[in-house]
Parts: C-alpha cells; structure tokens; sequence
C-alpha cells in the first residue's frame, strides 16, 4: 500500500496527562472546529506543520519505546487528528505492529466514513465533549454537532474504553447546571474510565496576536483552580452515586 | 570465630574477600519502606546543635581551622559532639567542622587559603615544607614543561589536581569491619615479603607497603583513642559501624582529596544488623539511630578550600559518594533494608547533599524500592542514578562510585583523577591558527590559521582532530607528571592499605564542553558561519546564518558529532602509555565548572556568546533541547560509555512536578518509567530534580525560606543556598522540561 504523507505540527516527547504512563504526543495539523478556547490555533491548517511518511515519524516513535512500560504509548492530538484519517489509521496499525499502545485525542471531526477503522485501530479514546447541547456546541465551537455526535455513537457501539473531557471556561460553562447537564450526556456511556474537567488557561494567547486573529476571548481570565475542583468532585460524586 | 558466628562460610574466611562475604550473607530485600523507623532522641539532640553550628559555619565560610596541627591518621585528640548522645563516635579533628590543613598538595596553597580566612602562617610549617621539605605542588612545577603551563594558564587543561589532593580512591573500609586491623597488617606485611627488589617500580612499591602498613598501625593507635581496639573483627552492628567508620575517617584526617567517597556500605552492613535484629540485641529503632548517627558524622566532613576551588566546585562538596543497590553477578538483588535506611536519614535528618546517595539502578531491581528511590528524588532532590546493568558486566558486582560518576572495583581498582579538557576552546584553537582566542598565546605552533569568510567544515574538521590529537598528547604526559608527583610527595597510605597491594590503576581523563562543540560542528555543517576577527586575526565572534539541528533532540546529524569528539579523543588518548600502565578512562562531566569553563572561552560558532556558561556534562545546552525531555535524554544516552567514557557521562536533569504526573503516585510511577526507559539504553547516569524554576527564582531572593533546599547539580548535590550567584543564575537558566 502506497504510504500517505502526514501534517504534523509539533512532536512532544514526553507527556504524562494525555493518557495513562509517559506518552509521547504527535500533534497532527488541521482542524474545523473554531473552539473559543483554542489554545493551539497555530494547528488549525497545515500551514508551517512538517511532512511526515509513515515510516518517518514511526522511527522517531520507536525510540521511545524505552520508556513505554506501564501502560505508556503514542498519543495522537491536535489539531484535530481525525482531521487526516487515512494517514492517522495507517499510524494507528503501524504503531499496533510494534506493541505501542495508542491514545486518540480528538473532538471526534472528521471524516464519519473513517471513524470506524480508526476506533478499531486504537488503544484508548480522550474525547472532548465540547457542549451539552446543539446550542452550547455552537456557541463553543462555531460548528454544528452532527460529525461529534456520531462519532460518539460508533465508538459506543464499538464499545471503546474512553476519557471523557471537557473545557471549562468562566461565565460561559461554569455553573452547577451546565455540569449536571454534561452528567445526564454522559452517564449512560460504557466504558468511560475517567471524566476530567479542565480549566480555561490563556497560555495559547499569544499565538493568536502572532497570527494577526482575535482572541475570541479576550480578558477573560483562566478559571480558578479551585472552581474546577468544586466542579470536579460535584461530577465525580454524581458519577459516583449513580 | 564469635565475630563471624551464625555466617555463612565462604572463600572470604580464607583471604580478603569482601565480595564473597556480601554474596554469601546478603538478606535481599523485596519489601517497601513501611518499616523505617522516626530519629531518635538522641540523634534529634545531636543534630540540633550541629544544625547550629552549619549555620554559623555558611556565615563565615569556615567555622575554625585546626592552628595547631597537620592533616594525618592520628594526629588530633578525639572529639564529639555531646559524647552521652553520641551511639558512632569520630571526628576528623578534635571539633565538630574544624578543618585540617594539609600541606602535602602545595604549601602556597595553604598559606593563601590561610590569608584568605584571616590566620596566620604557623612559621615552623612555613619553614618545614618550604626549606626542608617539598610539596607535590613544588614537585609537579619542576617537572612541568612550557606547554603543560601554556595550556593551564590558557585554560585549555583546567582543574588539574597539581596543588590539591587528587582525591577519588575509595578504601575498602568494610575491611577493618570484616576483618580487624591486625589481621590486614599480617596481609600486608606477607605481601611486604614478596616483593623483590628487581626494579624501581618494586622498590616504590615496598616503601608504599611499608607506609600503608604504619597508616593501619595509625588507625588502630586513633581508634584507641577513642577507647576502641580495632585490631578484632567487629562483633555486632555498632562495632561494624564504628570499625569501618574509623577506617573512613583515618582517610579524611590524612587526605584532602577532592572527592572522598565512602563505597557501598550500606548492604555490607546490612548483613551484621540483620544477624543482631534477628538475636534480639537490636531493635529497628537503634538501628536507624546507628546509621543515621553514622550518617550525621559523614556530613560533618570538611575540607580547607581556596574561593577558587569553591568557584569550581560550590557548595562546598566532599562527595563522601555511597553506591546504594544493584544486582549481584549472579543475579542476585543487593537491596537490603539498609539501603532503605540509608535513603530514609534524608527524612530522619532533612535533605542535604552528602552524603553524596547514589542508586546503582538496574532494570532487576524490586520494584518497590524503584518506587520508593522516585519519591525520595522529588521529595529531597538529593539523590542520582547510576546504570548498574552498564557498569556490573565491567566491574563486577562489588564496585562503588568514586565522587559523582567514576565506576572502580572497591578495594581492586584505584582512580588516577585527572579533571578535564575543555573542548570548546579546542575547537577555537583549530580556527584560530593554534592560538589562543582571549590571550592570543601560542598553544599549538604548527595549526593553519582558518581565513575564511565563512568556515568550512572539512578544513574545520581536520584542523580540530590535528588539535585533539596534539592534546591528547600533552593531556597525558601532564597527568604522568601530576600522578608520579602526587604518589610521590602525597600518598594516600591510609587508603591504599585498604587496597589490594597489586591495585589497578585507571586514568580518568575528562572533557567538558561536548554540547558546545557538538552544536558548533552542526552549525558548521548545516548552516553558514562567518567568524567576526579582531586585528590579531582572533575570532571574537560568530555570525550565523541558518538552521541547524542541535544535540539533545533526538536528531542524529547533531548528536553524531558529540558520539565522534568523544570517540576520536578517547582514541587519541588510547595511543600514548601511562604512568605505572594506568588503564585511560575518560568522562563528561564538569561538576560545577561548566560556568568557570564558560567565563573563560571566548564566543564559539554555535552562536554561544563569550563569558557564557556551558552546560553541565553530557547535557545539551540550555533550551537548545526543544523536543521534549524524552528526546534529550535519547540524545544523552547515546554517548557511549563502554570503550570510551569509561569514567562517566552525567546528565543532570530538571523536571517540573506538574510535567511528571498529576498525583503523587504518577509522579512516582513515571519518574520509575523515565529511568528504566533511560538505563534500558545503556544510557549511564542521571541527576533526577524534581523543581519549577519560579522556587528557585523565590529561594534566590528569599534564601531564608529554603535553608534545606537540596538540588542535583552535575554528579553531586548542593545546598541551592551555598552557590555563588553566577552558578545560581545558570541553574535556573536550564531546561526545565515541563507539561505541554
């Protein structure tokens, strides 16, 4: 089979928060999504990103296989990795063939038609669940639910064992309701292992004066640390009482 | 025999043979630290006052001086610290941090340091060593030749042990332990009688004996000053302690040498507190108090230093290194709970840099000591990892590390140090003709000066080997004079009689400054750099224009260039005979130097200014190593340590406690994953610091509020307090490898 060539922005070697042990993460170029907390609006086109083969970045992957024990692997964000599926599922397999465990960072946007090779070549699933409803999808996101919803169904069909996230940005989705809402979204989905509330950072900022975009959100300040702790052990405990 | 009741018997019973004593007696240790006892009354007593005393001593820099006598065996009365508290008892002089003078390295030397801290030179040491005795110094200078000096003064040779005591032997001191002194001075005096007087080396080496003999006689005369016959083997746990204690300090009363190290104690001694644990004469509680007493006295050591050796080497180090761990030849685990308790005197007795805890790591190790090493790293920073399964194929299973990264065969193998060349310079020299690019100093007459408008790598390349070759030379023929003069005028008796008497001599040479150069050749090759020249035709500068990869991410067409220098200098080296057929050995390592290093070399083709500090090692260069830490540590692994950098390559590694893990348990489970994936790849050593820069940054204007805070520099550890702000200023400029 003829090898696709990949956009990859950005190749960080060593990562201990996108998946279980120590990961290294390949950022893959490209995204629709217009998510007003972007932080790496630098990835939205493959504009800058360096072209890989298969083979390329696999020798660079291999080397890390050292430090892999205990769970660690590849993790593949973005971007949106789905964003290139056929050079993510030829990632997805080669890296398979070798014994690294796999980790899909995604929005879940992408080609729908791909969606079912990709769940079937990876390890585990972080999904962001960027809103509650149509509405809070769009007002996040500036795009339409359709693609991230249906990605959720296949991978629920598939019965993929997944990390649930979800950004939390003050004035906007920090409030009791917004997080019992994301509670009744979820609680019915297999195989979730972990739900993790991340709080709004503004340390992307200074990408978009770099690029010449405004900020969609400017002067709003990172969340509170201890805002997103209330919020977090208010989920953890209805996910626990459940 | 009732000192060797209940052990099993071995070939160690017939000869001296520590090793075998170990294999057969060791009580392998699978458990976790749930066991480890609190500091004793006593100890927390002890400690309190000598925590007093530690503050007083980094107000003044030193705390008193011994006026009235010379470094020796038993040269000084006993002293304690509050004897009825004290279980181990032993000082080097008759005060708690009262330092020795020796004179035996230079005595310029002594009377500068002595002016420094405002004494007066006693005038009859003044006259004896000056008039009616010499010095290694003296020794030395008279056999120096005009281009050993050139390149000492250019800087091109630094740290070279010609006016201090070269240190990094490591006696066997379990010896007197296992066996009493009466029965090594028997050993010795049969060798004695075996060796004939045939040739020089054999009539060098009975008047050696002859010495090493009257230093254990010594030992024994101090040791009874403290009211203790050392001439049996020890009877229990705290006579072990105590015996091999004694050994130790027979060595830091005769010698000054830069690094003392202590060994690997901590499983030897395992063996006699297992058997009194198990008689019920001993409880954990007064076991922990013995070793934390004994390690009490270790940090107590002191050496008198100029401002400039302090400059080279902060914080005041002794490198009294203890080797903790590691796995048998036979596959056996040498983890005992001794090595649990050696790790635990940092919470007992709070974090501090010596002893100088070195894990021997091997991918065998049980896994809960992995754990516990990893939380004691990122709660003390005072701990490194050395690749045992590197080191045990070469050096068996009871070799130590000598000072940070120096691998010998304990009581087998003896290191000649020889401190380090610093290779950027090197390199300046191939494009400045063979001179010296701040002096303009003639080093190497015959060197074709580059005038190129933009340098070209060949003529680069065949230039700087030319000059690597000429300085293997002069390295090695410096260092044949340095260690003739030293056995010479400063034998170290009281540690060579705890050596076999036919000892093997490694020569370990050094290099410092690889990631500069190693950048510099990148650059040279990838991209386009045109030196700026003064009217001498010296480079002043470089300017660069152009991409070029840089060692420390993962990326072969920079690290190859690091792999190759050290290479072909080792070769170099390889090619020119040593003193008394010393085996060469060369690490990469600067200790604290890397900013004396920097401040003395003019800019370099790497676009690294004049004045500015290398950085430590084998690491990359400050913030050049953008791929992430996995990346740069793969960089770093890469340098070969068999064959060629047999004496060491650190790697001092900074991480912050968010990138590691978002509780506790990740942080710990991950930093056990980091060094198995490091070592996995022959990979040799890691300074492991768990720290944000912005608590540096807060203990640098608020040093009051982090008196203990304890950071790995390059093979050693310092108090973050007790560097000079220069140096402080470099660590935080580091890479500190943080979450993405």
């Amino acid at each position: 089979m003829m090898q696709s060539k990949g956009y990859v922005s950005k190749i960080e070697t060593f990562a201990t928060a996108d998946g279980p042990g120590i990961r290294t993460v390949v950022f893959l170029a490209g995204c629709t999504l217009r998510c007003l907390y972007c932080h790496n609006p630098d990835m939205w086109t493959t504009q800058g990103a360096s072209e890989y083969t298969v083979e390329q970045l696999m020798s660079r992957l291999r080397k890390m296989k050292p430090y892999f024990k205990n769970g660690g692997g590849v993790s593949f964000c973005g971007g949106e990795p789905l964003s290139q599926s056929e050079f993510l599922i030829q990632m997805l397999k080669a890296c398979k063939d070798e014994g690294i465990h796999t980790v899909l960072d995604t929005a879940g946007v992408g080609n729908p038609d791909a969606f079912e090779e990709v769940l079937s070549n990876t390890d585990l699933i972080l999904l962001d669940i960027k809103g509650v409803d149509e509405e809070n999808y769009y007002r996040l996101t500036q795009r339409k639910a359709s693609t991230a919803t249906k990605f959720l169904e296949t991978a629920i069909a598939m019965s993929k064992p997944m990390w649930l996230r979800h950004v939390v940005v003050p004035n906007i989705n920090d409030s009791i309701e917004h997080i019992e809402k994301l509670y009744e979204l979820i609680k019915d989905i297999p195989r979730v292992e972990r739900v993790e509330l991340l709080p709004y950072h503004t340390l992307g900022n200074t990408k978009y004066e770099k690029m010449n975009e405004p900020y969609p959100l400017e002067g709003v300040k990172a969340l509170e640390k201890d805002v997103v702790q209330k919020l977090q052990s208010h989920l953890d405990l209805l996910r626990l009482s459940a | 025999m009732e000192a060797w009741k209940n052990f099993k018997s071995g070939a160690w019973q017939h000869g001296i043979n520590v090793e075998d004593f170990i294999v057969q007696n060791v009580t392998s240790y699978e458990g976790d630290e749930s066991f480890l006892e609190k500091i004793s009354d006593k100890t927390a007593n002890l400690w309190k006052q000598c925590e007093e005393l530690l503050a007083e001593e980094i107000k003044l820099g030193v705390l008193d001086i011994d006026m009235e006598h010379i470094s020796g065996v038993n040269h000084f009365k006993p002293g304690y610290i509050e004897k009825q508290n004290e279980v181990i008892v032993g000082l080097q002089s008759d005060a708690p941090l009262k330092r020795i003078i020796n004179p035996y390295g230079g005595i310029r030397l002594v009377e500068s340091i002595l002016d420094t801290y405002r004494r007066p030179m006693p005038q009859t040491l003044k006259i004896a060593f000056e008039d009616w005795s010499k010095t290694h110094n003296q020794g030395v200078f008279d056999a120096y030749t005009k281009d050993m000096r050139t390149a000492r003064s250019t800087g091109l040779l630094t740290g070279l042990p010609d006016a201090y005591g070269r240190g990094r032997i490591i006696g066997d001191y379990r010896r007197v332990a296992l066996y009493g002194i009466d029965y090594l001075i028997e050993q010795k005096k049969a060798d004695l009688a075996n060796i004939a007087v045939s040739s020089e080396e054999h009539i060098r080496l009975r008047e050696e004996v002859s010495e090493q003999i009257r230093a254990l006689v010594d030992t024994k005369a101090m040791a009874a000053s403290y009211g203790f016959d050392i001439s049996q083997p020890a009877l229990n746990a705290q006579q072990a302690i105590q015996w091999l204690y004694f050994a130790y300090l027979a060595a830091v009363k005769q010698n000054n040498g830069a690094a003392m190290s202590l060994g690997r104690t901590s499983t030897f001694l395992d063996i006699y507190i297992e058997r009194d644990l198990h008689d019920g004469v001993l409880t954990e509680y007064q076991a922990q108090e013995l070793i934390d007493q004994f390690v009490m006295k270790l940090r107590l050591v002191r050496h008198l230093r100029t401002p400039e050796y302090d400059e080279l080497f902060a914080g005041d180090p002794t490198w009294v290194t203890e080797s903790i761990g590691g796995v048998g030849v036979n596959g056996q685990n040498l983890v005992t709970k001794n090595s649990f308790r050696y790790l635990h005197t940092l919470t007992n007795l709070g974090p501090a840099p010596e002893p100088n805890m070195t894990i021997l790591w091997s991918e065998a190790l049980p896994e809960a000591f992995k754990k516990y090493c990893a939380k004691m790293s990122i709660d003390t920073g005072a701990i490194q990892y050395e690749n045992d399964d590197l080191m045990r194929p070469i050096f068996g299973s009871d070799y130590g590390i000598s000072c940070c990264v120096s691998a010998m065969s304990i009581g087998k193998q003896m290191q000649y140090f020889g401190a380090r060349v610093n290779l950027a310079k090197a390199l300046l020299l191939a494009i400045n003709g063979g001179k010296d690019e701040l002096s303009g100093k003639v080093m190497f007459g015959d060197i074709e000066q580059d005038t190129a408008e933009v340098l070209d790598f060949n003529t680069v390349m065949k230039r700087f080997d030319l000059v690597l070759q000429k300085t293997a030379k002069l390295y090695v023929e410096t260092m044949n004079v340095i260690h003739y003069m030293h056995d010479k005028y400063a034998y170290e008796s009281s540690q060579l009689a705890l050596h076999d008497t036919s000892v093997e001599r490694l020569m370990a040479f050094g290099v410092a400054g690889l990631s500069v150069v190693a950048d510099s050749l990148s650059a040279i090759k990838h991209a386009s750099v045109k030196p700026v020249r003064n009217e001498q035709g010296l480079t002043t500068d470089f300017v660069i224009d152009g991409e070029f990869p840089c060692y420390g991410n993962d990326d072969d067409r920079a690290d190859d260039f690091a792999v190759d220098v050290v290479t072909r200098f080792s070769r170099y080296l390889k090619s020119h005979a040593l003193y008394r057929n010393a085996k060469h050995t060369l690490s990469v390592l600067t200790i604290t130097s890397n900013v004396v290093y920097g401040k003395k070399t003019g800019s370099t083709p790497d676009g690294r200014k004049y004045g500015e500090a290398f950085a430590p090692g084998a690491n990359p260069m400050h913030g050049r190593d953008r791929s992430g830490a996995l990346a740069s540590l793969n960089s770093v692994a890469k340098i070969p340590y068999n064959e060629v950098c047999l004496d060491g390559v650190s790697n001092t590694f900074s991480i912050v406690p968010t990138a590691l893990g978002k509780t506790k348990d990740d942080q710990i489970a991950n930093t056990v994953n980091l060094m198995d994936g490091y070592f996995g790849q022959k990979a040799h050593h890691l300074n492991v610091n768990v720290l944000d820069r912005n608590k540096l940054m807060d203990a640098m204007e608020h040093p009051e509020k982090y008196p203990h805070l304890t950071i790995r520099v390059s093979g050693y550890a310092v108090h973050f307090a007790r560097l000079t702000l220069a140096q402080k200023k470099e660590v935080i400029s580091r890479t500190f490898h943080d979450a993405v």
